[in-house]
């Protein structure tokens, strides 16, 4: 007989064998080397056996009996040292050879480890085998312990969830965004983050590891980047894998990111084979099961000389824990002629998406119902033409074949006791009845029956209801909604983002059933405000959702270069500033200075890459950006007032400027501009300002609401205070009242026409409690925002106002 | 014949972000989208010309930063009601590394 020998007894060495012993059983005289001290186990069943769902017994695939009974000789615990490919021998860690006909390379990978200062203490562990996880259920029995998972992936989370499972206190820091990022999209990360977190594991996204820290040989926290210190007794890393190719390389085998196998899993030498994920076939390597199992078919053949053809397939991944029902396969990026199909159930945390392209699906990833996902996989696997199917295929098998869904005809079909409203159990029978009793409209249904009150994400359904009832006589409502990836007006959204607590711009989309994935360049900008502005603490800045003149801190001109405009807080500046701003409009050849028509000086066209460099120059000068191109504020007009006036009658350059030194940094829904006249002949034009500041004897007259641009708006008048601290006050909490309120892009006049100055007042001047709360959470708010970006973005983002490249510096061809 | 230039790291571009890259014949934009794919197109809006790169990203489509035109970013095809279109130039990222095919437009510039 030949002689087998086999290095490594994993998941895809073990199903080879199987295949070779059913097939032949008499073909080779077959030795199994394998590291672990045991034979083959269900590798992949090891998160159930940390959880405490299954034991160790449960995932052994092969035990001692069947090597026996199928005459294979095993040699656990001992490693493999060496290949001599001259004598055909493998070498063992003891010394021992073995000689080989054939030789079976299976050595599966080894966990990455970050090379983070601390990563050998003791505590620091991978996830890859029994002796892994044993050591996670130890140290989850330590009454009090925690747990740090460093890998938002696959095996992180199921390690985090088997760790919480067994009472530990668990965080999992994952680098990317979104967890799970190579599987999933950000929706059904999102989803599937809540879903952990429900759990109580916390999890951090966005996350640098910088160093693990320890005490006396063994871990005692994480340090990351940010100065965060996360105390750890355990701390699990689950960053990748890298194919195990050690004995490969040494053995001068063709060897690139894995060992080169061809279609026959045969590698550079016709008598060394390879299968698992230590093999790199047409330029891939692997890591889930399943293509692995279709090596070692082939594997299997080929060394019985039969002839296979190993072809690489589609692969769909699910998440082993519990409850955490997620499924993704295929390619789900954008791309030409791909269509998204996109459903989204918020009640039930569920969502959908299939990629089309050229009436085929490509992709799918769906969160919360997977119960189609194998039906979609089937049909991205076979590329089947679903032209027929198109409109009702996110719905899945049950649907198809059916007529056409008409959302119409569905509505007007559901039985009286279906449910429409699930936050209020209200069904469409009652619905009818309010309607035969004289509701007419949303409002009115919602007012008597509660449907759609609470949430909103029946909303539409309401209206359909209506529709089919009433007939002809129903009227949909004038409100717009924000843009075609939703039906919910601004003012629906900014409620829902405050009643449901939605902090992020994919818990906003989720929850609200957003029909794109990651919205347009109509809806970003807008929720990207709201957010910030509901949520200053949680929430971060999204960037790449703002229009270019606040992503560059720069308006851009019709070029494409850029105006910079320094604050000059209240009007007022000094020589030193100026010869700053000389000096800076010199050295960057900016071809136009001009006095703005807000008290300041615009330097107009400079270069996109020039603009840290100017900033860096003026921020040297005590000069910081003066926000001209943001939705916040903007400029406080003053006059000379008392210092110089004759008839000045207060302060009001000084009240100007600190008016300004409170508010700037704040972004607002629209542009924010401010003025103060010293005395009603009112030189600053205050009373066409979103706040006007009139200096009267008695005090100071604050007016709101006025505007000079393509509407002329006189200020209505919001009170009348004796203090500076008060017109201070006032001012702040209004600003405040309108970031909390008021829709995108709608300047105060329009939102005061729609809520009422007298709402204003009432929530103002009426109520000194509810003022002093808005000035509190305008102050948190500010303690994250009141920051020059220009000296941020020179320090720190520099290079992205630079080309990545430049290629006009090439010699020439 | 296709002619590879690394260009950078992908990290240099932030998700839905845009970078330019500086050519003879004028600036390239190069787009990585929410989900990491890659895209060059000319950086002048056929409309007034505006930056593409310093536009909104979301999808495979950018937005004018001008003029809110939206293109696709792989066919360069301005959509909806707008009509008009950028060059697209072949882009691939691999071992995290962004290279672009330019071989289009050097025959551009030699024309
Ligand atoms: C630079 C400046 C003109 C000047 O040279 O004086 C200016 C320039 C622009 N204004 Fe203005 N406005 C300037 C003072 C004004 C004023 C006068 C004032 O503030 O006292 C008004 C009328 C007052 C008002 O806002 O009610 C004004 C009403 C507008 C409007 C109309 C706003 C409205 O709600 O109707 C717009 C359009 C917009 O914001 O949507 C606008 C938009 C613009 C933009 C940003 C257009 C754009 O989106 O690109 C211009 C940028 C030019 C550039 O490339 O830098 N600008 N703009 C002034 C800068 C003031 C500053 O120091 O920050
Ligand atoms: C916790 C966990 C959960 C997983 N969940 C899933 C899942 O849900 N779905 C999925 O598809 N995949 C999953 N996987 C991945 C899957 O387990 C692997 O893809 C599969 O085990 C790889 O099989 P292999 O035979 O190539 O390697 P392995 O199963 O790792 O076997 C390789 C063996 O070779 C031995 N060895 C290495 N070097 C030598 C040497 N020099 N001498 C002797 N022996 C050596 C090793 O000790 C090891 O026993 C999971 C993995 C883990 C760790
Ligand atoms: S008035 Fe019109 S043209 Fe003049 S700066 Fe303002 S927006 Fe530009
Ligand atoms: S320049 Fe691009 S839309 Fe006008």
């Amino acid at each position: 007989m030949k002689k087998l020998v086999v290095i490594g007894a994993g998941m895809a060495s073990g199903r080879a064998l199987e295949h070779l012993l059913e097939a032949a059983p008499d073909t080779y005289e077959i030795t199994l080397f394998n590291a672990e001290p045991r034979g083959n186990y269900n590798r992949i069943m090891l998160s159930p056996v940390l959880s405490g769902e299954k034991t160790y017994e449960e995932i052994v695939t092969h035990d001692d009996a069947w090597y026996v009974a199928n005459g294979v000789t095993t040699r656990f615990g001992e490693k493999v040292a060496r290949i001599d490919r001259d004598r055909k021998v493998v070498v063992s860690e003891t010394g021992d050879e073995l000689a080989y006909d054939k030789l079976l390379i299976a050595t599966g990978s080894n966990p990455f480890i970050v090379p983070l200062p601390g990563h050998d203490l003791d505590g620091v562990i991978a996830y890859r085998d029994l002796e892994d996880t044993n050591r996670m259920i130890d140290a989850s029995g330590i009454p009090g312990a925690k747990a740090v998972v460093i890998g938002g992936g696959l095996l992180g989370l199921e390690a985090a969830a088997g760790l919480r499972l067994r009472g530990m206190d668990v965080t999992v820091i994952h680098i990317m965004g979104h967890l799970m990022d190579r599987q999933l999209d950000a929706a059904a990360g999102y989803l599937l983050r809540k879903a952990l977190v429900d759990r109580g594991i916390k999890v951090m996204c966005s996350a640098n590891s910088k160093e693990i820290r320890g005490e006396d040989g063994k871990v005692r926290a994480l340090l990351l980047e940010d100065g965060t210190e996360l105390p750890c007794d355990l701390l699990v890393m689950a960053v990748g894998i890298r194919p195990n190719v050690a004995l490969g390389k040494e053995a001068g085998l063709a060897v690139g990111r894995a060992i080169h196998v061809d279609d026959q899993m045969v590698t550079s030498d016709p008598d060394i084979l390879a299968v698992g994920e230590c093999v790199e076939h047409q330029g891939a390597i692997f890591g889930l099961v399943a293509p692995l199992y279709d090596q070692a078919k082939v594997v299997a053949q080929t060394l019985l000389g039969e002839d296979a053809t190993f072809v690489q397939r589609q692969v769909s991944t699910k998440l082993k824990v519990t409850g955490c029902d997620l499924f993704s396969a295929g390619d789900f990026a954008d791309g030409e002629g791909r269509e998204d199909i996109v459903f989204r159930d918020p009640a039930r945390g569920v969502y959908k998406r299939l990629v089309i392209e050229k009436d085929k699906v490509i992709g799918a990833v769906m969160y919360g119902d997977t119960a189609d996902g194998n039906w979609f996989y089937g049909l991205i696997k076979d590329g089947a033409d679903i032209s027929e199917m198109r409109e009702t295929l996110i719905f899945g098998p049950a649907f198809q074949g059916g007529a056409a869904a008409d959302p119409m005809a569905a509505v007007a079909a559901l039985p009286p006791e279906a449910e429409i409203c699930g936050c209020n159990g209200v069904c469409k029978g009652q619905i009818v009845d309010a309607i035969a009793n004289g509701a007419a409209d949303l409002g009115a249904v919602r007012a008597v029956t509660k449907a759609s009150a609470s949430c909103g994400s029946c909303t539409g359904l309401v209206e359909q209801v209506l529709a089919v009832t009433l007939g002809d006589a129903f009227q949909l409502p004038a409100s717009q909604p924000m843009c075609g990836c939703t039906e919910l007006t601004h003012e629906d959204v900014r409620r829902l983002i405050k009643a449901q607590e939605l902090k992020s711009m994919p818990a906003v989309w989720q929850e609200l059933g957003w029909k794109t994935k990651d919205g347009c360049h109509v809806c970003r900008p807008a929720l990207n405000f709201y957010l910030l502005a509901d949520w200053p603490l949680e929430y971060t800045d999204d960037p790449q959702s703002r229009f270019i003149n606040e992503r560059k801190h720069a308006n851009i001109q019709k070029d494409g270069t850029f105006s910079v405009v320094p604050r000059m807080w209240g009007g007022i500046t000094n020589p030193a500033e100026l010869r700053a701003i000389a000096d800076a409009a010199e050295k960057y050849d900016v071809p136009t200075v001009k006095v703005t028509g807000g008290q300041r000086i615009d330097l107009l066209g400079v270069k996109s890459e020039d603009l840290p460099f100017i900033w860096a120059d003026l921020n040297a000068a005590g000069l910081v950006s003066g926000h001209a191109y943001s939705k916040g504020l903007r400029t406080v007009k003053t006059c000379v007032g008392t210092d110089h006036c004759r008839f000045g009658t207060q302060d009001s350059t000084g009240l100007g400027i600190k008016l300004e030194k409170a508010l700037w940094g704040s972004w607002t829904p629209h542009k924010v501009k401010l003025a103060v006249s010293g005395c009603p002949r009112n030189c600053a034009e205050a009373t066409c300002k979103d706040v006007g500041v009139v200096c009267v004897d008695s005090g100071y007259q604050i007016g709101v609401g006025g505007a000079a641009g393509m509407d002329v708006k006189e200020t209505q008048p919001l009170a009348l205070v004796p203090t500076e601290q008060e017109a201070i006050d006032m001012t702040v909490a209004f600003v405040q009242l309108y970031r909390e309120n008021a829709k995108y892009l709608d300047r105060p006049y329009k939102w005061i026409a729609k809520v009422g100055l007298d709402w204003v007042k009432d929530q103002i001047v009426a109520d000194p409690d509810n003022r002093q709360a808005l000035i509190d959470r305008f102050a948190v708010s500010q303690s994250v925002y009141q920051k020059d970006p220009w000296a941020e973005h020179a320090a720190e983002r520099a290079e992205t106002y630079t080309p990545i490249a430049n290629l006009t510096l090439e010699a020439a061809e | 014949m296709t002619d590879w230039i690394d260009i950078g790291p992908l990290d240099a571009i932030s998700p839905r972000g845009a970078r330019v890259v500086k050519t003879r014949a004028g600036c390239v934009a190069v787009f990585r989208t929410g989900d990491d794919r890659v895209y060059a197109l000319d950086n002048t809006c056929p409309h007034r010309g505006g930056p593409l790169a310093e536009g909104i990203i979301h999808g495979a489509s950018v937005t004018c930063p001008l003029h809110n035109w939206v293109f696709d970013l792989e066919t360069g095809i301005a959509k909806g009601a707008d009509s008009g279109s950028v060059a697209t130039h072949p882009a691939r990222v691999e071992d995290g590394r962004i290279y672009l095919d330019l071989s289009q437009l050097e025959s551009r510039k030699a024309a």
